[in-house]
């Protein structure tokens, strides 16, 4: 009886042990992949970073990246400023009139769903609207299908952070007269905004690296494009691809290419703690 | 002059003076025209997805008009004779994602399990932001670093079974790469809503960590979890650029695990620019069909997941 007991608890301590060990393992390789991707990005990076890469403009031979980290900052920005407009207005509808109306309950549905649709049918999905009635690939087209992608995210932060707003703030401000539109921007927001504020920044951070729907929208160019939106404009995402790819013989570009990856990633990742530093702040 | 008197009896205004009337009725307006105006966002969001589903529609039915079931059963994608078979990409994008999610379950769930029940504290955040940090970087990056470093290795370390070192397979390990964040990070806030009460009393009664993890917590979010893990396989189906660099981009149809091959989205990628005519509309047929797979997968997730906090992935 004692010692089928003790066995009985030296397995069962012991598969424990095994489980416990394999979790630790299963941790170790999900860090192992974050710390080999950012060790092969800053030692193939590092050693083509210099002050020219953001001043030149890309080149077949030689050259920088300028106008493609000009280009991918001027597109994110645009498509972030539409896409907090748009997000922030159907985020506030979703959390303050929406409520458990049936409309409400399909809106969240199919923004939850289009939150997480492959970025590559967003690109063909602008191409069929706007690029062949356009006529040419633009960057507007790009902004546009930035929009689609961050859309989503903003909506879905912006209603979970509002719901976090207690109901009696409403309910005294509307006690002292206010009307629901002015409980909405005086009370609500200026509770909400570090959580809105983080989930935009969070997705700029997203958007900033899409390349799957400039691919057919906003492709790339050699030029330095500042503000010319109806024409093709060079962007990083792209600028990597291609030279990752059809300009892979040229070994002064796949160097650039890794130049910019690091740059990119260094930026996403720098956007991506500052705004859970932020959030953390105000919370 | 009537009638407006009596309908601001109705309203309770009467006793007001008319200047005051007046802004109050100015003020209600505002209300109804602001709700009004945050609605039509809020509905762009649904004409948004009629939009998508309709111009794809539209754009791919020459193709699809043109080929029929052939599209479907044809295991070839040959554009210069002008043959085009869903079936090889259908089949890459299928296996490659069924590859990550075998990989990543294990995995994630580790991870999960580690980060909830055995982590030192202190230790806890930052971990957890390390993962989420994982998810942020951007999907070229892992291509390149699949390409430059994974296949290689495969290549040096498993010649037999990865000659190129480029395939099938190793795209499904780099996809699995990618989603173990997103899945680590639902189970995670799924484990966290189990009340400490249960895992106390199951700890009170003798039972190991495991056990608590394998009865008690399992049991009770199951839902949840796998919900985060249909979300992970809707990922990984539509993954682009990840995918590109390391399938191989063979267009035949390959039924092997470790083989060159191709997925819906590669394809897509690497033809859509040079294409025209009738190669143009398959490749948009293929985008309908790769939406409407992940919008099912997608769906189911969201269903199974309808109870937890895990949304926000």
């Amino acid at each position: 009886m004692n010692t089928t007991t003790t066995s009985l608890y030296r397995r069962r301590k012991r598969l424990n042990q095994l489980v416990m060990a394999a979790c630790l393992v299963a941790t170790g390789i999900g860090f192992l992949f974050l710390f080999a991707i950012l060790f092969t990005l800053v030692s193939k990076g590092v050693g083509s970073i210099s002050l020219s890469i953001f001043t030149e403009r890309t080149r077949m031979t030689g050259g920088g990246l300028g106008n493609a980290i000009w280009g991918t900052l001027v597109m994110t920005c645009v498509a972030t400023v539409i896409g907090t407009i748009v997000g922030v207005a159907a985020g506030t509808w979703l959390a303050e009139y929406g409520g458990k109306r049936k409309m409400a309950k399909v809106i969240r549905f199919i923004n939850d769903v289009l939150l997480s649709a492959p970025s590559i049918i967003v690109g063909l999905f602008i191409y069929a609207v706007v690029v062949v009635p356009m006529g040419n690939f633009s960057a507007w087209a790009g902004v546009l299908s930035l929009t689609v992608i961050i859309v989503p995210v903003v909506i879905r932060s912006t209603e979970d952070m509002m719901q976090l707003i207690p109901n009696s703030l409403r309910e005294a401000a509307a006690a002292l007269g206010a009307h629901r539109w002015w409980i909405i921007v005086r009370v609500c927001y200026s509770g909400a905004r570090a959580g809105i504020m983080t989930g935009i920044l969070l997705g700029f951070a997203r958007i900033s690296g899409e390349t799957a729907p400039l691919l057919f929208t906003s492709l790339n160019s050699n030029q330095w494009n500042f503000f010319q939106l109806n024409n093709e404009m060079a962007n990083l995402p792209m600028t990597i691809y291609q030279n990752m790819t059809i300009n892979s013989f040229i070994p002064d570009l796949v160097s650039l290419a890794w130049a910019g990856a690091l740059i990119l990633t260094a930026a996403i990742l720098i956007l991506n703690i500052a705004a859970r530093y932020f959030s953390r702040q105000r919370s | 002059m009537a009638t407006t008197n009596t309908a601001e009896k109705g309203s309770g205004l009467g006793h007001l003076s008319e200047a005051m009337q007046k802004r109050l009725r100015r003020k209600a307006q505002i209300d109804v025209g602001f709700e009004r105006v945050l609605f039509g966002f809020a509905f762009a969001v649904l004409l948004l997805l009629g939009a998508i589903i309709a111009s794809l529609i539209v754009s791919s039915w020459p193709a699809l008009q043109r080929y029929g079931v052939d599209f479907f059963t044809e295991n070839r994608w040959a554009a210069n004779v002008e043959v085009f078979g869903a079936l090889p990409a259908i089949y890459g994008t299928l296996l490659t994602s069924i590859i990550a999610i075998v990989i990543a379950v294990p995995i994630s769930f580790g991870i999960a399990i580690f980060l909830t029940e055995r982590c030192p504290g202190f230790l806890r955040q930052p971990l957890s932001t390390l993962i989420e940090l994982l998810a942020g970087i951007p999907s070229i990056i892992y291509g390149m670093w699949g390409m430059e470093v994974l296949a290689p290795l495969l290549r040096t370390w498993f010649p037999d079974v990865f000659p190129a070192g480029t395939g099938l397979a190793t795209a499904g390990i780099i996809l699995a790469v990618m989603i173990i964040p997103f899945i680590t990070a639902v189970s995670r806030d799924v484990i966290n809503t189990v009340p400490s009460v249960m895992r106390e009393s199951a700890y009170g009664l003798g039972c190991t960590t495991w056990e608590v993890a394998r009865q008690v917590i399992l049991p009770s979010v199951k839902g949840g979890l796998v919900g985060g893990v249909v979300l992970g396989l809707g990922r990984a189906l539509g993954e682009t650029m990840a995918v590109t660099f390391v399938i191989g981009n063979n267009l035949f149809l390959n039924p092997t695990l470790t083989g060159q091959g191709t997925s819906i989205a590669a394809l897509i990628a690497n033809q859509f620019s040079e294409s025209d005519g009738t190669q143009r509309s398959a490749l948009l047929a293929l985008g309908l069909i790769l939406f409407l797979i992940t919008f099912a997968v997608l769906a189911f997730a969201r269903y199974l997941l309808r109870n937890s906090t895990g949304r926000h992935a």
